[in-house]
C-alpha cells in the first residue's frame, strides 16, 4: 500500500487486518477450527465453564477499559490497554466455544450482551471497583497469578478448543503478571505514601480472593475429566508467587487466603456488577434490532 | 568540525545557514544534531507537540464508547484503535525531545492550556455512529495531512509519521466499515450515521486549518520543507477522496454548494465557518474545558505513582552503586 494511496484505497478489498490487533479482523472468531466435543465431556457443562472463564476476562478487561485516558502516564494507557485487549480476546473465544458446547450456536455478543448481570458466572473480585492505581495493580497481580496458573494447566485439556484458547492466553497472562509485578515492586517500595497506598489495596483485594479457589460442581467434574482445572489445585502456587513478590515489595503477606465459596460462578454477585453489565450492554440494548 | 568552534568565528552564522539551505533545498533530511535556525526548531517543537497532543486528547471523545461499545468486535476494535493513539502520541513526544524540550514539560503546556491541539477533538461524540464517523472523515483528514509530512524535513518527525500512518490507515478503514455495516442496519442506524456525518463534516474541513491567505506561517513551513502542501490544497484533496466515499455509503455530505467542476477537475465546494474555527482553536469549543480537564485530573491523580516509580529507581541505582 502506498502512502498516498492509503486513503483512496479505502473501499477496494483488503487482507491485512493480522497486521492490526487479534480480533479486530473481520473473520469469525473461531472460524475454520475443528469444534467437536471431546467423548465424555457434557456439552452443557462445558458452555458453562466456558462462561466462567470468559466472563473472568470479559468483566476485568471492563473494568481496565477505564483506565485508558485517566492513567498516571501515557505509558500504562497503553499497557492496560493491551492487557484489556488481551482479555477481550480470550472472553471472545470462550463465550464462542460455549456457545458451541451448549448447542445453542449462540454467537460471543449472544452472551455478552443478551444475559442479565445475574447470569454472569464470573468471580467477584474481577467486578469490584476500579480503585486507584494501587488496587488496579493489585488485582491484576491476583488475577492474572491465578489465571496463568489456571491457563498453564488447561492447555492440556482434552478439549482441544479450550487447550488451544488456554496455550494462546498463557503468554499473555505471563506478560500481564509481569507488569503487574513491575508496578507492585515500585509502588511498594517507591515512597511511603506508595506504600500506604499498596498496603490498603491489598487489604482490601485479600477478603476476595478466597472465592477464586473454591471449586464449581461444574469445574470439580470437568477437572476430573481432564477438559478443566480444579481452582482449589492453584491455591499453593499462586500464594507463593504472591508471597514471593509482595515481600520483595517490602509489603506485608497477608499470609493463607481466606476460606471462600462459590459465589460469582452462580451467580451470586455484589452491586458491583449490574451497573458494569448495564453500562457494557447500554448501545446494544438501545438498538436490539442493530447490526454492527 | 564542531559547532561551538563554528559559532566563534565570524561568519559562522552564515555557513551554518547556507549548509542547512543547501540540504533543505537538496530535499535531505535535518537531523538532531545538525545545525538548525532557532526559528525551524521552534516552529518544529510548536507543530510535533501541538499534534502529540492531539493524539491525546484525540483519545477521549471516542474512548468515551469503548466501555459501551455494541458488539465485542467493536469494542476490541476500539480499544486497539485508542491503544495507538496514546502510542502515536508517545511516538511523537519522542521526536519533539530530539529537538531538546521535555515531555513532561510539553504535558505541563497541555494541561495548562498553554499549548493547542486539534480543534476537532473539542467537539462531542454523541453515539456510537460518531465513532465510524471519525474514523472516516477525522481519520481521513488526518491522513491527508499526514501522509505528506512522511516526507518532511526533519528527520526523526518524518519517521514517527511513516509509523503513524500505517496506523491510521486501519483506523479510517474501521469507521467506514463500522458506517458501512451500520447503513445496510435499520432506519435508526441509518439515521444516526446521516446525524454524525452533518455534525462533522464541516469541522473536518476545519482540521487543515484557515484559508492559505490568512495562513501566514504557511510559507516558511513550506520553504523549510516542514509542510509540503498548503492548507487549501489539502483540503480539496480530502474533499474530492471523500465524496465518491459518501456516495458509496449513501450518505448526504452537508453542503448545498457541493458539485463537481468539470473545469477545475475538482469539486466545489462551500466555505467553513471561519469564525467557528476561531473560536473553538481559542478554546471556546464545546468541550476544550472539558478535554483539559480531563487529562489534568489523570495527570494530577496520577502525581503519586510517578514519584513512587521515581523514588524506586533511585533506590535500585543507589543499591547498585552499593554493590558494584
Amino acid at each position: 500500500m502506498s502512502g498516498d494511496n492509503i486513503f483512496t484505497g479505502l473501499v477496494e478489498e483488503h487482507d491485512g487486518d493480522a497486521r492490526w490487533a487479534f480480533g479486530t479482523g473481520f473473520t469469525e472468531a473461531l472460524a475454520g477450527v475443528d469444534t467437536t466435543l471431546p467423548e465424555g465431556v457434557d456439552g452443557p457443562a462445558l458452555a458453562e465453564y466456558c462462561q466462567m472463564l470468559g466472563d473472568d476476562a470479559l468483566v476485568q478487561a471492563q473494568r481496565l477499559v477505564h483506565w485508558v485516558t485517566d492513567a498516571p502516564e501515557l505509558e500504562e494507557e497503553v499497557a492496560l490497554a493491551n492487557i484489556a485487549l488481551d482479555l477481550l480476546g480470550q472472553a471472545r473465544l470462550l463465550l464462542a466455544r460455549a456457545g458451541q458446547a451448549d448447542g445453542t450456536g449462540r454467537d460471543e455478543d449472544a452472551f455478552a450482551y443478551r444475559r442479565d448481570a445475574s447470569e454472569f458466572r464470573n468471580v467477584r473480585l474481577t467486578e469490584a471497583p476500579r480503585g486507584d492505581f494501587a488496587r488496579c495493580i493489585v488485582t491484576l497481580l491476583v488475577l492474572s497469578s491465578w489465571r496463568l496458573a489456571l491457563f498453564t494447566r488447561l492447555a492440556h485439556s482434552v478439549d482441544p478448543v479450550l487447550a488451544a484458547i488456554a496455550a494462546k492466553g498463557v503468554n499473555e497472562l505471563a506478560y500481564h503478571r509481569e507488569y503487574a509485578v513491575s508496578w507492585a515492586l515500585r509502588l511498594g517500595d517507591g515512597t511511603p505514601y506508595s506504600h500506604e497506598r499498596m498496603s490498603a489495596a491489598v487489604a482490601d483485594v485479600w477478603p476476595l480472593t478466597g472465592e477464586l479457589f473454591a471449586a464449581h460442581p461444574v469445574e470439580t467434574s470437568l477437572a476430573g475429566l481432564g477438559a478443566g482445572v480444579d481452582p482449589a489445585s492453584v491455591r499453593e502456587e499462586v500464594r507463593e508467587v504472591l508471597d514471593q513478590v509482595l515481600t520483595a515489595a517490602t509489603l506485608d503477606t497477608p499470609g493463607a487466603f481466606p476460606d471462600g465459596e462459590v459465589s460469582g460462578r452462580e451467580g451470586r454477585h455484589t452491586d458491583e456488577l449490574a451497573p458494569l453489565v448495564e453500562e457494557l450492554q447500554r448501545v446494544a440494548r438501545e438498538h436490539p434490532e442493530a447490526t454492527w | 568540525m564542531s559547532t561551538t568552534a563554528q559559532e566563534a568565528s565570524p561568519g559562522a552564522d552564515e555557513a551554518l545557514q547556507a549548509h542547512f539551505d543547501a540540504r533543505i533545498a537538496a530535499n535531505r533530511r535535518i537531523e538532531p544534531r545538525d545545525w538548525m535556525p532557532e526559528a525551524y526548531r521552534r516552529t518544529l517543537v510548536r507543530q510535533v507537540s501541538q499534534h502529540a497532543h492531539s493524539e491525546i486528547i484525540g483519545m477521549q471523545p471516542e474512548g468515551d464508547w469503548i466501555a459501551s461499545a455494541p458488539s465485542l468486535r467493536r469494542k476490541a476494535i476500539l480499544l486497539a484503535k485508542v491503544q495507538d493513539e496514546a502510542g502515536h502520541g508517545l511516538y511523537l513526544y519522542a521526536a519533539a525531545e530530539t529537538l531538546g524540550v521535555d515531555r513532561a514539560d510539553l504535558t505541563e503546556r497541555l494541561i495548562e492550556g498553554r499549548q493547542k491541539y486539534s480543534s476537532i477533538f473539542n467537539y462531542p461524540s454523541l453515539g456510537y455512529a460518531d465513532v465510524g464517523v471519525i474514523g472516516w472523515l477525522v481519520d481521513g483528514a488526518a491522513i491527508c495531512n499526514q501522509v505528506p509530512l512522511c516526507r518532511t524535513s526533519y528527520g526523526p518527525y518524518a519517521r514517527a509519521m511513516v509509523r503513524i500512518c500505517k496506523e491510521e490507515s486501519f483506523h479510517q478503514r474501521q469507521g467506514y466499515e463500522l458506517l458501512m455495516r451500520m447503513m445496510e442496519g435499520t432506519e435508526g442506524q441509518r439515521a444516526m450515521v446521516q446525524d454524525a456525518v452533518d455534525r462533522w463534516w464541516w469541522p473536518s474541513l476545519m482540521m487543515f486549518g484557515p484559508p492559505d491567505a490568512d495562513s501566514p506561517n504557511t510559507r516558511r513551513s513550506m520553504d523549510w520543507g516542514i509542510k509540503i502542501d498548503t492548507n487549501d490544497e489539502l483540503r480539496q484533496k480530502f474533499v474530492d477522496m471523500t465524496v465518491p466515499q459518501a456516495e458509496k455509503l449513501g450518505v448526504t455530505l452537508p453542503d448545498p454548494e457541493l458539485s463537481w467542476n468539470d473545469e477545475r477537475g475538482h469539486y466545489d465546494f462551500g466555505t467553513p465557518d471561519w469564525d467557528e474555527l476561531k473560536r473553538v482553536i481559542s478554546g471556546d469549543g464545546p468541550k476544550n474545558a472539558e478535554r483539559v480537564a480531563r487529562r489534568r485530573a489523570a495527570h494530577e491523580k496520577g502525581a503519586w505513582v510517578r514519584e513512587a516509580a521515581t523514588a524506586y529507581a533511585a533506590k535500585r541505582r543507589n543499591t547498585e552503586e552499593v554493590t558494584v
